[in-house]
């Protein structure tokens, strides 16, 4: 099964991102910040990373670069959650190793429509 | 999606508490990054999330205000007073906002509106915009480029070496192109390196790729959105009729794909080169919290209780049977099993009342904003000082304490502190401290409320209590009953009524809201140093500790907060003013006496005060002596609700079950002082006309 690791501080997108995603027959693992995600990924590999960007703690670059770095997330798909007022971010998350985003607000569609295209 | 909007809301709401206890620390100290930015992601999380939950109102002025702290946190605007008070409005407008939404009333979109305009008053006036519109203009410029008729489109396509280590597949971009029409893709294997030099997680290949189609030039550029600084990419229009210049080499989308999984197959290699270490994965959030809706809790407190009733009828049942039968083996056994049932129960009891507890931070941190917002209105310099905020105890408590609280620290505020003026010239720093304090003592919270202001004028409250009929001219009192007067309904000693601190009508309701929850507030005061406010309450409303006392057959329950003390009736100590009230004199004061046989009907056949025992107990700010038979044990009961399973009955505040499965009644000691000083009851007989001689 593909396992998808959703992390947002926000508890209400989580759980929407979560209930989108397994609705469509992912595994989804869950986290609230970068440090949890880390551990969390580290425990269990995962296919795809969808991470909000602004998080305390570990914030969604932080997060992107710590995972890239290690070996068994070299190649793994790794989305940001971004606004459209943060272009700048994309940059940096494109820096830190991220494939690529989805601009919020998105509607459990066109989460579905990326998150296919990347899993092929 | 509406399933999720209770979560969001109710993280919304935690969110503005955030973004308004940090704007109130940006207001009085340096701009702190680190708080800039908790300040900022919570009003992105409200905006990100609203967006998302189609509540377009709400993003919409968010928006604005984000905007607005992005500035401030990469420093492109200065943290200044008006623009803190603009956004604390916001964040009242804001929780306005979410309130009706939630509730399904009307929002008030022109408070929102008026808020909303100031804010882009306030963006606007010195913030360059030049950059997007430029950006703008050059897009349009792209657009009318691309008006002639187009057949398709030629793509070149060369990746960097790094690309893949984006986790971007070229694949998956032929995939999307396909989707659009027909593709023919070719190879270009010219960058490929021999084997030796080769580096498997890089990429070396190029593609040339003609895409027949209708789709815009914007469409495939959004394919390769992600990649765009990872890869050379030229999109060149194929104009009609289609012009096949270029030698196609054939390889369509499957041939080429073989080249590239090469690279994939070599890459998928070192990925998979650790262990495998994947664990079977459950949905485990790692998250340290999770939300349960507060009935869910109630209902296990319930059944927690129930069980605590069970287990001590069993344990009754269990002691009569290791009576009856010494040295049974088996019922040894089972008195063992008891005892440790009984000691689980108790744990398990702790345990579920604490997930009800909270910390009182959720009441305390509304004051910072009303502190700051009251001493500007007052023109007085009041620093608030807050400790013990982690202190917990029951969320059902927690919520009615909030107004007494903002009760007393208006007060605090209003009369106690007074102006910069006046404390400079009564030699004090011109800063005013109001301090909160929570604090575990016993069974109890206890919150202080203490300011460094006036005190009390001992004088001028004893001259209005005269004035009011509280007192006679010639009383003498102590302090401290002296500083309970203000606590007595319909006094006030404010020489003109403010719209701060209230009309007079607020310190006893403060004192009666105190009381119903089972607590106390005390008053000391020093004049020219300021006073202390003490509140006691207990940690939850869920058990109490009671004293069990026997009045005929039947089995009442005082709560121990309110006793002060128990003594056997002296004849001549009684006393009766007239036929209907009887006294006690205890220490040069008289006490009405309550019989409680009388309040209730109760034929005890005990008449003679000196048959039985006199509880003294403190309610409603009047001692009172509860007349009983007798004094049975002590024990923490659970709480029943009267009014959930019956109805209300003045002078009985719920009622529990003791071990032996009968039920007693909790004795509402204010209410009985309050029945008793105003007999208005009907359905409940009062004290009869037992006439008793002056001994």
């Amino acid at each position: 099964m593909t396992t998808i690791l959703a992390v947002d501080d926000s508890a209400s997108m989580r759980q929407m991102v979560t209930h989108t995603l397994k609705g469509a027959g992912y595994d989804v693992l869950e986290a609230a910040d970068g440090q949890q995600a880390v551990s969390v990924a580290q425990k269990s590999q995962v296919d795809l990373v969808l991470t909000d960007v602004n998080m305390p703690v570990m914030d969604g670059i932080s997060l992107i670069k710590e995972l890239r770095a290690l070996p068994s997330y070299k190649f793994t798909p790794m989305l940001m959650l971004t606004t459209e007022s943060t272009s700048d971010k994309k940059t940096e998350g494109k820096a830190a190793g991220a494939t690529g985003w989805i601009v919020k607000p998105f509607n459990p569609e066109q989460l579905l429509t990326t998150i296919q295209k990347v899993l092929g | 999606m509406s399933q999720f909007l209770e979560t969001f809301y109710e993280e919304s709401f935690e969110g503005l508490d955030i973004m308004e206890s940090g704007l109130l620390e940006l207001n009085t100290g340096a701009a702190d990054p680190e708080l800039i930015n908790s300040i900022f992601r919570a009003a992105h999380s409200i905006k990100g999330g609203s967006a998302t939950f189609g509540l377009d109102e709400v993003a919409l002025f968010t928006h604005v205000l984000e905007t607005l702290l992005d500035e401030l946190r990469d420093g492109r605007r200065e943290v200044s007073q008006q623009g803190v008070d603009l956004m604390l409005q916001s964040v009242d407008c804001l929780k306005e906002m979410l309130t009706a939404l939630r509730e399904g009333s009307e929002v008030d979109k022109e408070r929102a509106e008026i808020v909303h305009r100031q804010l882009e008053d306030l963006l606007h006036n010195d913030s360059s915009a030049g950059g997007s519109v430029s950006k703008g203009l050059a897009e349009v410029a792209k657009v009318e480029e691309e008006q002639a008729s187009i057949s398709g489109w030629e793509i070149r396509f060369h990746p960097h070496p790094h690309m893949l280590k984006t986790g971007n597949d070229p694949v998956r971009m032929f995939r999307e192109l396909a989707l659009l029409g027909e593709l023919t893709t070719t190879v270009d294997i010219e960058g490929l390196v021999p084997l030796s030099d080769m580096d498997p997680e890089e990429s070396y290949l190029s593609w040339e790729l003609e895409l027949k189609t209708e789709a815009s030039r914007e469409q495939i550029e959004e394919i390769f959105e992600w990649v765009e600084d990872d890869c050379d990419l030229e999109v060149i229009a194929i104009e009609e009729p289609a012009l096949k210049s270029q030698t196609v080499a054939g390889s369509i989308l499957e041939g080429s794909t073989k080249n590239e999984s090469k690279v994939a197959a070599a890459t998928d290699e070192s990925s998979t080169a650790k262990p495998a270490t994947r664990v079977a994965s459950s949905s485990g959030a790692e998250s340290s919290s999770i939300r349960v809706n507060t009935t869910k809790i109630d209902a296990l407190i319930n059944m927690v209780g129930e069980l605590v009733i069970t287990q001590s009828m069993l344990g009754q049942l269990g002691d009569n049977l290791a009576e009856e039968s010494m040295g049974n083996v088996n019922i040894e056994r089972l008195v063992d099993g008891l005892s440790e049932l009984e000691r689980n129960t108790r744990e398990l009891q702790e345990s579920v009342m604490r997930i009800r507890m909270l910390p009182i931070s959720f009441t305390f941190n509304r004051f910072p904003r009303l502190v700051h917002d009251l001493s500007q209105k007052m023109d007085k310099k009041i620093e608030l000082k807050m400790s013990g905020e982690q202190t917990e105890l029951d969320k059902g408590v927690l919520e009615k304490i909030g107004d007494p609280l903002v009760h007393l620290v208006r007060n605090s505020l209003d009369h106690g502190i007074e102006s910069p003026e006046k404390r400079i010239e009564c030699g004090k720093p011109e800063t005013g401290t109001v301090h909160l304090n929570a604090f575990h003592q016993g069974g109890n919270i206890v919150i202080e409320i203490i300011d460094d202001g006036a005190g009390l004028n001992k004088e001028k409250i004893k001259q209005k209590a005269i004035e009011r009929g509280l007192i006679g001219a010639n009383d003498v009192l102590s302090d401290e009953k002296i500083h309970d007067l203000i606590l007595e309904p319909g006094f006030s000693t404010a020489d003109t009524v403010s719209d701060i601190s209230g009309r007079g009508v607020g310190m006893d309701v403060v004192k009666r809201n105190i009381t119903d929850l089972g607590g106390s507030v005390d008053v000391t005061s020093e004049e020219g140093e300021g006073s202390t406010f003490t509140i006691r309450l207990p940690l939850t409303l869920a058990i109490l500790d009671g004293q069990l006392v026997r009045v005929g057959d039947e089995v009442y329950i005082v709560p121990l907060v309110s006793i002060i003390e128990s003594l056997q009736a002296k004849k001549e100590m009684t006393s009766s003013v007239n036929v209907k009230a009887e006294f006690y004199k205890l220490r040069e004061e008289y006490i009405p006496i309550i019989r409680v046989s009388d309040v209730f009907s109760i034929n005890t056949g005990v008449n003679e005060l000196s048959e039985g025992l006199l509880v003294i107990v403190e309610g409603d700010g009047q001692k009172a002596g509860l007349f009983v038979d007798d004094l049975l044990g002590q024990q923490q009961v659970v709480i029943k609700s009267l009014e959930s399973n019956y109805q209300r009955v003045t002078g009985v505040s719920g009622a529990t079950i003791l071990g032996d499965g009968t039920v007693a009644l909790i004795l509402d000691v204010p209410g009985l002082v309050r029945l008793h000083k105003n007999p208005q009851q009907p359905d409940i007989r009062l004290v009869n006309g037992d006439c008793k001689d002056v001994a």
